[in-house]
């Protein structure tokens, strides 16, 4: 293996855009602002930019860590010297998703006309104003156009979206353990999470900011749902069985199962700890559900990617069954059908829709080879 | 990445390739192959293999290759009908679990169809059999019976039958001892003297 190294120290910055934007939903923001990160040098070409899009609680902190923090981001193992994407490399990019809560403006920001908290106000954004909006971003840093967009889950469907929908801004489309659209499965899963939410006495119809309280139970409750849906039957198994936190049954409602306390672990932890705004987590799960590109073409994913130039790299992940690998099969074909330019890797990992953050020598390796490869042809290019 | 030399029987299956063909290639391992054929036949195409390192090879070679099993039928599920001038599947005939079927679907996405394969009838392993009274292990055979991959072995003449029951033409054959050369005396008993055989078969019109 290359020997690695860490990118450090970190500093987030903001990108105010006073343009307006106007959304899917037919409502237009007049403003607003994008938190991002970049790591690494744009080139004096301007051809080795990435773009990550990051998933569904995840923000625009993917690697490095910050000034007197332990914690790194949330894609450390994978970007960074000589990682899979190498920042000696590539100059990279990420910004936190409109409505999202960390820096970019969402339902916990004040909106400008009313001088009040956006609160349930807030438009609901979709993966076409995300990928606008980071088009924008993408202007603001001069970058002419990106050498690779990549990402994860949700994440992978921004990549989609931005290769349909600025096919000469994206050279290389790399979309992990994704899917093309949601299953009626996958939104009743999102239904579920919504309505622990929204059920929740503090949510105060979304006004909860206002009334200077937030819907932890909910939030918490919504995230232990979505946690199970990141994991395996396999690796709860191999991880938890069906230890006892004592040992033995008390024939109680306690938490007794060691894979109980896990989950009532990850949920405080999304509501407290990280303190993820409810009105994002909504607006996420409903980009989630709208996402569907292949609506606006007849319903077929083919047509929907033929104006689609970039080259493909299609990953999976055989126990995820959030997004299985069949999900990744209906890329690969319509892409196919394209005579695109496409690998496809399925992945071995028992991690379940996780695996996409965890190490495995595969994923890196066929990641690693890809990211080279990319790095190669604009080196090629230049003549160096 | 092409610093390997192309295999003997690489060279002979690039020269059935036209220029600007459309190529799948079935169990491209590294992706040699197809990276050899883009670059002296300018072809287009891709390339399916099971195994994860061969993979990542094929990718750092800039191939495109899709991660399939070829036992599972995708072939079909991921291609039209004729979406490819020529199906190459060298070695691998013997090692899936239906090679009937493969034929089918090899021959349903693909004009023409390039299998090669060992030759279970060569003399050899005729007489480790007879004498041995074992089967053959040799350098071209070389796993024991309870640990092989190659599960459907024939002779070329099981092949050709196959092929003559399917309505298959065989177009071309080259048959091969082991260090992918020709003898003269192949071409009386090719069954019997022959390792390897490469056949050109396509749907009878």
């Amino acid at each position: 293996m290359p020997m690695t190294d860490e990118i450090g120290i970190v500093t987030p910055q903001k990108l105010h855009v006073s343009t307006p934007l106007e959304m899917v939903s037919g409502v237009t923001l007049p403003e607003y602002d994008l938190m991002y990160e970049t790591y690494g040098n744009l080139n004096a070409d301007k051809t080795n930019a990435i773009l990550i899009c990051h998933a569904l609680s995840g923000n625009h902190h993917v690697a490095g860590q910050y000034e007197g923090e332990t914690a790194k981001g949330w894609w450390n193992g994978y970007i960074g010297p000589g990682k899979p994407i190498d920042t000696n490399h590539f100059f990279v990019v990420c910004s936190n998703n409109l409505g999202g809560c960390h820096g970019s403006t969402g339902p916990a920001s004040i909106n400008p006309l009313t001088g009040k908290v956006y609160g349930p106000d807030f438009p609901i954004a979709t993966c076409k104003d995300w990928v606008h909006s980071q088009n924008t971003l993408r202007q603001h840093l001069e970058i002419d156009s990106w050498a690779a967009v990549i990402g994860g889950s949700m994440g992978g469907m921004q990549v989609l979206q931005w290769a349909i929908d600025f096919p000469d801004l994206i050279h290389h489309a790399i979309v992990i353990a994704s899917a093309p659209k949601l299953s009626a499965q996958n939104i009743a899963f999102n239904e579920v999470a919504r309505r622990a939410i929204m059920t929740d006495p503090e949510f105060h119809d979304g006004h909860f900011i206002e009334a200077g309280t937030t819907p932890k139970k909910g939030l918490a409750l919504a995230r232990m749902l979505g946690h199970l849906t990141y994991l395996s039957d396999d690796m709860m198994g191999s991880k938890f069985g069906r230890e006892l936190r004592e040992g033995k049954l008390n024939y109680n409602f306690d938490v007794e199962f060691q894979v109980e306390s896990y989950l009532r672990y990850q949920g405080e932890k999304f509501a407290t700890k990280q303190n993820f705004d409810a009105n994002t987590y909504l607006l996420m799960t409903k980009a989630l559900d709208y996402f569907d590109p292949a609506a606006d073409f007849d319903n077929d994913l083919s047509k929907a990617l033929a104006k689609a130039t970039a080259k493909f790299l299609i990953i999976s992940f055989t126990t995820d069954w959030r997004f299985s690998p069949e999900r990744s099969h209906e890329i690969v074909k319509a892409l196919l059908d394209n005579d695109a330019d496409i690998s496809y890797a399925e992945v071995d990992s028992q991690h379940g829709h996780d695996a996409f953050l965890l190490p495995n020598s595969h994923y890196e390796g066929v990641f690693r080879a890809y990211m080279n490869r990319i790095y190669n042809d604009f080196c090629r290019q230049r003549g160096e | 990445m092409t610093s390997t030399p192309l295999s003997p029987e690489f060279k002979l299956i690039a020269e059935w390739i036209h220029s600007k063909s459309r190529v799948l290639d079935l169990g491209c391992g590294d992706g040699q192959l197809l990276d050899y054929l883009i670059q002296n036949r300018s072809i287009t195409g891709y390339g399916m293999e099971i195994d994860p390192q061969k993979n990542i090879k094929a990718v750092q070679r800039g191939i495109n290759v899709i991660q399939s099993n070829l036992n599972s039928h995708d072939i079909c599920d991921y291609f039209d009908e004729d979406s490819f001038d020529f199906v190459i599947m060298t070695q691998a005939l013997q090692v899936v679990s239906r090679p009937d079927l493969l034929l089918d679907e090899m021959l349903a996405v693909g004009k023409q169809s390039i299998i090669t394969f060992p030759n279970f009838g060569h003399w050899r392993n005729r007489a480790q059999l007879f004498f041995g009274g074992r089967m053959p292990q040799n350098k071209s055979l070389p796993n024991p019976w309870y640990n092989t991959p190659n599960i459907h072995l024939c002779t070329f003449n099981d092949f050709e039958d196959l092929c003559e029951e399917k309505n298959i033409e065989v177009v071309a054959r080259t048959v091969v001892n082991s260090r992918h050369e020709p003898t003269f005396a192949m071409r009386f008993a090719p069954n019997w003297l022959g390792e390897i055989a490469l056949y050109r078969v396509q749907r009878k019109s």
